[in-house]
């Protein structure tokens, strides 16, 4: 420790990392010092992650070089960045759920005797680190799996304590903890820090980062925009930091502003520690969206109007006739039918080896079929009428599905829905990783959908699409919808400071905030 | 401290549950069957049974390697066979020439495994089509080492390894020739048996104990987390494969050894790599890996084989035998199948 508080200690030039024809990180300097919490801020694939995932070696740079305390250094692998120092708790848990805490927290080079793993000492080992974060209560000889999530956060947090860092790196790492935990990790942060330990904090969090951070970062699409120190910035500059880029799409005209009568009506929904109270409803003809960062209960609201959920509490009506959603096959065809066009289209959307064909009438089966057999003259009508109307671009409908470019396949997975005729559309994230092309057409037909009287409930990761298509936009925070946007306020400094739970937005008579 | 300790206890037995109920249902289960025979409770009948289940349960264990780490190794009959041929070539002498017979048998067993893991590993094969692929090829070399059954095995080491201990240090020569006073109390245990033991404590439970083998606890667990903990993955699954080939090789050993002669068998290669699954399964280990162990599969050995005791001594048509035989497997997997009604996130079924 010759410089306790250089700057240096942690220095990145000139990182660069595509992936696909889509740069994650361009030609971002970045540096942090010993003994100092430094920030990460940005929107949703604004390069963070791609950022940490670099300096812990989970990916390796295009370009650019890294170097650490005074060395430059290229990891070759998550183990070799842990080797030097680097630890990282990733949001996505790195536990093996059947291995015990112990087990886990000593998992990579546990205390050994004899060329044995030694379990006293592992478990005397998982005790003591687990006491320096106040987590006394869980026994180290408990499964993982067993465990509620925010114990497991807690594991994690021991694990990457018990490997000594030299830089530690939270992602998001305080999401599921409870707020005593929070405090308690607080106070191991303070400690590490004055062991002179570089810390790199990335949370959502402004109030967080506001109480832990020295430095903080903003990234944008990729690059490295501004670093500033604490107190030198408000939190209307750093949204604005945030912000700040062209709008890319074009969007179709929204219909002047008026409240049909809720067809889709949410009541005080709530699942596990995801989904709080949440209210909203869906008129025919809407298009409402859900905004906010990534992972606040969105995906948990869509996947339990769609049955995915057991236990769910609280009511979901559709024309004011409560339903009693238990599977995605009930969902189908409650009410006017509700259909759910998934996140992740590989696994959840299609089936990858079957054809086009197919795979567009999968869900519509039923109403293809004279008794139990499929009727073949129906289907290929029915097929035909997709492709038209989607504008799928294919060589023939026998071709497997695998075949066709993202943005085809996307199309076949809203076509395949469309297919049931829905009532209510719930899209998951439907434009991620699909060409501006295809996402303007998807907009153009969401419009029309609502025109023909569907109620469309739109979760979208990218704000741009909320504002462009959205009649109203409901913001989730920690598993409630902490503000609903119409008219004018749907814009991005108010949709912004609302994700970040920011209240700056009470001022504007458009916006009006929820709980 | 007494607190924590009996919650531990309470903990431990709960997290092996299917083990514990393993180990009750064969206890009762032998002892009504002991209390029902003409000569029971005799080191005669400890020492057949022992004798008839030694094979299985060593590919058992061989079996729960592989199954921990989330994959099946469907060669491991084919690997006992293998070695059985190839040791009534090599255990036909005496002294030192079957000291290195052994060692060539184990060390055969250990190759085929660690093949079957290089198939997995480098050629990034699922295990159950690399090892249906490399059973039939074992199957093959162990054919042509014995197209008809025959051979043959020294006597004095069929008779030590399939009787009791007293005739194990009478034929050794150790105890006074099995006669020190001491030696009584167990000289009627029989030797399989003990073998099996040594086996398991000398081998497993280090292995279980050991960073490779927690290696592979962990990738059945979750593959990527166990990666990104940085743990050598293609070093536990070779490991995990070798494994299997050598517990394989110690039952295609004893097999020899037992009957005197070595013979390629396919079907009952097949059906005892069947019946492998099925005791790894009945001893509470997971299919889709991470939790279980190879004692536990032991135990599992040992229900399957006392229901085929029990159809012995109690008369019942012994067409019923495969019947019942599946009724317990159902039973046992069934018990392992509850956890699913806790799953709130219906998705979550199928990852």
């Amino acid at each position: 420790m010759t410089h306790p508080a250089d700057d240096a200690f942690l220095s990145l030039t000139g990182i660069s990392k595509r992936y696909g024809g889509v740069h994650a990180l361009n030609n971002v300097d970045f540096h942090c010092g010993r003994g100092k919490v430094h920030a990460v801020l940005g929107e949703n694939g604004a390069g963070k992650s791609t950022l940490i995932k670099i300096i812990s070696g989970v990916v390796r740079p295009d370009q650019g070089t890294m170097m650490l305390d005074g060395q430059m250094v290229n990891f070759q692998s998550p183990s070799a960045a842990n080797a030097a120092g680097i630890v990282c708790i990733f949001q996505e848990l790195s536990l093996m759920p059947d291995l015990t805490v112990s087990d886990n927290i000593s998992i990579a080079s546990p205390p050994r005797k004899f060329g044995l793993i030694d379990a006293k000492a592992q478990r005397m080992r998982a005790e003591e680190l687990l006491a320096s974060i106040g987590c006394e209560d869980v026994n180290p000889l408990m499964r993982v799996r067993d465990l509620p999530l925010s114990r497991r956060q807690m594991v994690e947090i021991a694990k990457a304590l018990g490997k000594s860092p030299k830089i530690l790196i939270l992602d998001e790492a305080t999401s599921a903890l409870t707020s005593s935990d929070v405090e308690k990790v607080y106070a191991m942060l303070a400690r590490l820090k004055a062991e002179g330990v570089a810390i790199l904090y990335i949370s959502h969090r402004m109030h967080e980062i506001e109480a832990l951070a020295d430095n903080a970062s903003v990234f944008r699409n990729g690059r490295h925009i501004e670093t500033f120190a604490k107190g030198t910035r408000n939190n209307d500059e750093i949204v604005q930091l945030m912000i700040g880029r062209e709008i890319s799409a074009h969007f179709p005209p929204k219909p002047a502003l008026k409240r049909p009568k809720p067809l889709l009506e949410i009541e005080n929904l709530s699942w596990e520690n995801r989904l709080d109270h949440v209210s909203l409803s869906v008129g025919r003809g809407e298009i409402v969206g859900l905004g906010g960062l990534d992972g606040q209960g969105q995906k948990e609201l869509l996947l339990s109007l769609f049955g995915v959920l057991k236990r769910v509490e609280g009511d979901v009506k559709l024309d004011g006739v409560k339903q009693n959603l238990t599977s995605p096959r009930v969902a189908k065809s409650a009410g006017g039918g509700i259909a759910l066009v998934p996140e992740d289209r590989k696994t959840e959307g299609l089936m990858l080896p079957m054809s086009i064909a197919e795979n567009l009438v999968l869900a519509s089966l039923d109403e293809l079929s004279a008794g139990s057999l499929v009727d073949e003259t129906k289907v290929s009508a029915a097929v035909a009428d997709a492709i038209e109307r989607l504008k799928i671009k294919i060589g023939s409908p026998e071709d497997a599905v695998s075949t066709l470019s993202g943005g085809n396949q996307q199309k076949v997975v809203i076509a395949k829905w469309l297919m049931t005729k829905p009532d209510v559309i719930l899209l998951n994230d439907p434009t991620r990783g699909i060409d501006v092309g295809t996402k303007q057409e998807i907009y153009r037909l969401l419009r029309e959908l609502a025109d023909e009287g569907a109620a469309i409930l739109f979760y979208s990761t990218d704000y741009d699409e909320l504002i462009g298509s959205c009649d109203r936009v409901a913001i989730m925070y920690d598993g409630r919808i902490i503000s609903e946007l119409e008219g004018d306020a749907i814009n991005e400094k108010y949709i912004v400071s609302a994700s970040l739970n920011i209240a700056g937005q009470k001022s504007n008579g458009g916006a009006h905030v929820g709980h | 401290m007494s607190a924590t300790k009996s919650s531990d206890l309470g903990l431990r037995l709960r997290q092996n549950m299917g083990f514990a109920i393993a180990v009750v249902l064969f206890a009762v289960v032998y002892f009504l069957y002991q209390l029902s025979h003409p000569k029971g409770f005799s080191s005669q009948v400890f020492v057949q049974n022992s004798n008839e289940v030694f094979s299985l349960a060593m590919l058992a264990m061989a079996q729960t390697v592989p199954v921990l780490m989330g994959g099946l190794d469907l060669s491991v009959g084919a690997v006992m066979t293998l070695v059985d041929c190839l040791a009534s070539h090599v255990l036909e002498g005496s002294g030192w020439s079957i000291f290195g017979g052994i060692v060539l048998c184990l060390l055969t067993g250990a190759a085929a495994g660690l093949v079957n893991g290089c198939v997995v590993v480098f050629g990034r094969i699922q295990p159950i089509i690399a090892t249906l692929a490399t059973g039939a090829i074992y199957m093959g070399l162990a054919l042509f080492l014995r197209p008809i059954p025959g051979g043959k095995i020294n006597e004095d080491i069929n008779w030590a390894m399939t009787n009791s201990l007293a005739d194990f240090a009478e034929t050794v020569g150790i105890f006074d020739d099995g006669k020190a006073p001491w030696f009584q109390t167990i000289a009627g245990f029989p030797t399989s048996l003990v073998f099996l033991i040594v086996v398991a404590s000398v081998i497993w439970i280090p292995f279980r104990r050991s960073v490779t083998g927690r290696t592979v606890y962990a990738i059945g667990s979750a593959e990527g987390a166990a990666f990104m903990s940085g743990l050598n993955i293609e070093r536990g699954k070779l490991a995990a494969f070798t494994l299997a080939g050598i517990f394989a090789g110690i039952g295609g050993i004893f097999m020899a050894i037992q009957t005197s002669s070595g013979n390629a068998d396919i079907p009952m290669a097949g059906a005892y790599t069947l019946s492998s699954i099925a005791s790894v399964v009945i001893g509470g280990t997971s299919l889709l890996g991470g939790t279980g162990g190879a004692i536990g599969s032991i135990f599992g050995t040992l229900i399957l084989k006392v229901i085929s005791f029990n159809f012995r001594i109690f008369d019942i048509a012994p067409l019923l035998q495969p019947l019942f035989e599946g009724l317990v497997l159902l039973g046992a997997v069934s018990l392992g199948a509850l956890s699913i009604l806790r799953v709130k996130n219906q998705l979550e079924l199928f990852r």
